[in-house]
């Protein structure tokens, strides 16, 4: 096989960031290429270079691509040369169909009068392709993130791909749509369309990919190929981190205390269709010092369920109570939840947890600007201490804690939610997928200060999708289908298959 | 990723962190530098007019009713608002007064205060519907510009009403009396070859820009300690020296004139006030985030509607001010007093380096950027360049700031 594209000696620098230091990358015409490395590497930088977001002249280096010195000016550029990028935050129209967003900027139209007929024949075309029956003309909106994902892909086939590219694909996806989507690229595959995914998760990346290139701090480190051998993760792990990792889950002492939250018969309705109860009389306590998780199937309402907790953001005609520590308490807004013990972080963190244009430190102090202020006025000193003092703890790479949030890597930027809300000192911390998009070694980061939270006495409540996670974590597992409580395992009880078998008997 | 000092061969890490500093700060060293270039031209073209005592003082009061309004204005902005009734706010405002002076006899002071509170719920009473009730900011505040256009005209009968007592008039046209000994006064008017010095003013300039060194050196230092990206040196003493030295040139300015002007001082006491508001307090905080990320502002446990509500209650009393301080200036209320007034100040707080989108703004750029329409208003109309032009001219000034800061935006990703 021939290398479809070759990147040489790519240098990006940013303010301050060197993102790229001399990278170098080849991929074969026809493979799966699967690029890793922790938060922050550079990962989505490389791409964005390749896909013209960041045009020819704002980088050094070469980009070789179908036999020819590639300068894409700009996204449009790339695309004309087959090269497709899907990005790391889905960047769908939310308020249009599925038809409207495949062929946006390339409608098929004559003298820009749409051609109806024709763009829901290729739609539905489209579609079939990707394993998706839904109609063309149904909203976005109304889909799951697994299904908009899908629809990405379309709208990459529907233009002539010849090198997909795909970063943290599966980040957002249950486990069955992963599955699917990783079918999907193993078709595309033998189609002749050259891919590039780059993903946290190592067992999908063992699974779909031909090469593996590792980049750490903004250069290569290896590359390997799968075809040869099959590469074990923990090859990979030590080139990610540079050294082996012998275990993915700290160790804990695993001892519970009193009861400090219970939450009783919680009913809630959705927000927009008030006959419609999405939270079916949920019972739930957490011990001092207890990791309590909650499994189930995107779409299960745990967020659904966490959300309504904490403040009431979710859903209406709530009813149900609070207790902590044996007291009732009102959680009724989100200033009294917090005051009541809880914090809750986001699993969207960009539109939910971040002011984006914001320093990282402004970010941190956000939810207790009493931590920081007399009387109303702001202590800047303390303020930055306290937020290097995050930094430094959750290991956030960052040139420096005035940085805007917008510029850290996705990881890093989950890593200042978290430390938004370790600042607010909460006693029950609800953690809604907290480790999606986050590599390796900041998984383990993040483990050993959830165990740390335990080991004072905090409670948590984590919700994941991801089963090994729960596992390697939890004390105790509740199993959430369709809205209602269906199951509950102690850590002893507990593995994949009981969890699934409570789902799917329910 | 690494750190950019640790590959810093070849080339000289002090021009590169100029550079690499101006890129970042361009907005806020232009506008300033703008501000003085508009000033330099008009002082030449107008043969040294625009910068007589006389001048400046004008230029003070004419603007100080624009000033005043941009610091409720900007605080709506950054919390993702906009508020377009503030000119027919403020004309409502002055007739009120006017009603309640001229035809009902009532004091001075109670009808400061009463003006000053119907303005407050002016304010409250739009900002309930965009606050609680989710109604966009442009068309709440669009109908509640049309509803007091139309009620300063009903309050009026058409009508000027006017004119105002003394003490009411001071509000705008007074100036501070000297508390030194006229004979320092005189003293330094001899030393100095002009007519007469007023010593207050020139003190309190002098005091202000020893203020300002010593606030701006402390923060310095301070951004050292904790490793903040720093300023260059020249740009520090080049950006703090030029202001300290207008300050002092411009209260000299008015020294030599009638000294300081009643609203010189509520403008910078209240200038001084929302700039601490802003960048210091938990609650200035809190509007930033608001209008960066609603959602996670509110996630977050801060009180978004009530702020959103706040802010348009001060937004209200601010035109209430400046409405009382342009009927004292003119000594009437007239139906059209702060017709389209609203463009103006909303232009200032965009010039200023506010962002449409909400979260972004400054105090100190809306009201640098109110001086500079300022500036052009009256540089122009000392030329005699008609009102067609002036327009025109002011329009494209606002449209070259924006686009200015969105290429500097693009140019730092
Ligand atoms: N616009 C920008 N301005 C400044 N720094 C940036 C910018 N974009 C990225 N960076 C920095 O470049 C580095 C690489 O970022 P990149 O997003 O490529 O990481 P990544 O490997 O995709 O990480 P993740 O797995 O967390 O998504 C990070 O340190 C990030 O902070
Ligand atoms: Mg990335």
């Amino acid at each position: 096989m021939t290398a479809l594209l070759e990147m040489r000696a790519i240098t990006k620098t940013f303010p301050g960031v060197k993102a790229l230091d001399t990278v170098n990358l080849t991929v074969r015409e026809g493979e799966i290429h699967a690029l890793v490395g922790e938060n922050g590497a550079g990962k989505s930088t490389l791409m964005k270079v390749l896909s013209g977001v960041y045009p020819a002249g704002t980088y050094e280096g070469e980009i070789h691509y179908a036999g020819q010195l590639a300068q894409f000016t700009d996204i449009a550029d790339s695309e004309k040369r087959g090269v497709i990028i899907i990005h790391q935050e889905l960047a769908l129209v939310p308020q249009l169909s599925i038809a409207e967003n495949l062929f946006l900027g390339n409608e098929r139209a004559r003298a820009g009068i749409i051609n109806w007929r024709e763009t829901n024949r290729r739609t539905e075309e489209l579609l079939k392709k990707v394993g998706l029956s839904d109609p063309p003309s149904a909203k976005v909106d109304k889909l799951g993130v697994g299904k908009q994902q899908l629809v990405e892909i379309a709208k990459a086939l529907s233009k002539e791909v010849r090198l997909l590219i795909l970063d943290e694909p599966t980040a957002a996806l249950s486990e069955s749509d992963s599955q699917a989507l990783l079918d999907l690229m193993l078709e595309l595959k033998e189609q002749g369309v050259t891919q590039i995914i780059i993903s946290h998760k190592l067992n999908e990346v063992r699974r779909v990919a031909d090469t593996v290139t590792v980049i750490r701090d903004g250069s290569t480190v290896s590359t390997m190929d799968a075809r040869a051998n099959p590469i074990t993760e923990d090859a990979i792990v030590r080139d990610m981190v540079g050294r082996s990792m012998a275990d993915r889950y700290p160790e804990r002492q695993r001892r519970a205390g009193d009861r400090l939250m219970e939450v009783r018969n919680w009913n809630v309705f959705h927000p927009l269709h008030s006959d419609r109860q999405v939270i079916h009389d949920v019972n739930l306590t957490v011990r001092a010092g207890e990791v309590v998780g909650i499994a189930g199937l995107m779409g299960a309402g745990r967020t659904e369920l966490a959300m309504s907790i904490f403040g009431r953001s979710w859903g209406q005609k709530i009813t149900g109570s609070v207790e902590m520590k044996g007291r009732e308490v009102d959680v009724s807004t989100v200033p009294r939840a917090i005051d009541a013990g809880l914090a809750y972080v986001t699993e969207d963190r960009k539109s939910l947890g971040l002011v984006l244009d914001e320093p990282i430190q402004t970010n941190i102090t956000m939810a207790n600007l009493a931590g920081v202020s007399q009387g109303g006025i702001l202590n800047d000193k303390a303020e930055t201490r306290v937020a290097e003092d995050y930094r430094r703890q959750l290991n956030i790479r960052t040139p420096g804690v005035f940085q805007k949030v917008v510029n850290l890597s996705g990881g890093n930027q989950q890593k200042v939610v978290l430390s938004k809300w370790l600042f607010a000192g909460p006693e029950v911390l609800i953690l809604d997928e907290p480790t999606r998009g986050i590599d390796v070694g900041a998984k383990f980061e993040i483990y050993g200060i959830i165990n740390e939270l335990s080991a004072q006495g905090k409670g948590v409540l984590m919700i994941s999708s991801e089963m090994p996670e729960l596992l390697g974590m939890c004390d105790r597992i509740y199993v959430m289908n369709e809205g209602a409580f269906v199951g509950e395992l102690t850590a002893g009880e507990a593995s994949q298959e009981r969890i699934m078998s409570l789902i799917v008997t329910d | 990723m690494a750190l950019a000092e640790q590959r810093d061969e070849g080339m000289a890490p002090e021009s590169r962190g100029v550079m690499d500093y101006l890129v970042h700060n361009m907005r806020e060293y232009g506008l300033l530098v703008a501000l003085i270039l508009v000033m330099v031209f008009f002082q030449i073209v107008t043969d040294g007019t625009l910068l007589r005592p006389v001048n400046v003082t004008n230029l003070l009061l004419q603007n100080s009713y624009i000033v005043i309004m941009a610091l409720g204005m900007l605080i709506v902005i950054v919390s993702g608002n906009i508020d377009l009734s503030v000119g027919s706010v403020m004309g409502f405002i002055g007739a009120l007064a006017a009603v309640m002076i001229v035809e009902w006899g009532a004091p001075t002071l109670v009808t400061a205060v009463a003006c000053l509170v119907a303005g407050g719920i002016i304010g409250g009473m739009q900002g309930y519907w965009i606050a609680y009730w989710k109604i966009p900011s442009f068309i709440v505040t669009l109908a509640g510009m049309l509803v007091f256009r139309g009620a300063s005209l009903w309050l009026l009968e058409g009508q000027s009403l006017g004119p105002f007592p003394r003490e009411f008039q001071l509000i705008a046209n007074g100036f501070v009396p000297d508390i030194f000994p006229a004979a320092w006064g005189a003293g330094l008017a001899e030393l100095l070859g002009v007519r007469n010095v007023n010593v207050l003013a020139l003190a309190t300039g002098l005091i202000a820009a020893g203020l300002i060194l010593w606030m701006e050196t402390k923060s310095r230092a301070q951004n050292r300690a904790y490793g903040m990206e720093q300023e260059p040196y020249s740009f520090f003493l080049a950006r703090v020296g030029i202001t300290c030295l207008a300050l002092i040139f411009i209260l000299y300015k008015l020294s030599t004139f009638r000294g300081l002007p009643n609203v010189l001082i509520t403008m910078g006491v209240l200038t001084i006030i929302y700039a601490f508001f802003t960048a210091r307090t938990t609650t200035g905080r809190r509007i930033y985030a608001l209008g960066g990320n609603e959602k996670a502002a509110k996630l977050s446990g801060i009180r978004t509607e009530r702020l959103t509500f706040l802010a348009f209650v001060n937004m209200g009393v601010l035109a209430a001010a400046a409405g009382m301080v342009f009927a004292a200036r003119l000594n009437s209320a007239t139906p059209k007093a702060g017709f389209a007034l609203e463009l103006d100040v909303i232009a200032a707080v965009f010039i200023g380096g506010a962002s449409m989108s909400g979260g972004v703004g400054k105090i100190v750029g809306a009201v640098v950027g109110a001086f500079l329409m300022g500036v052009l208003n009256n540089g122009m109309s000392i030329m005699g360049i008609g009102i067609d032009y002036q327009q025109v001219i002011k329009g494209l000034v606002l449209l070259a700031a924006v686009i200015f800061d969105v290429y500097n935006k693009s140019r730092q990703a």
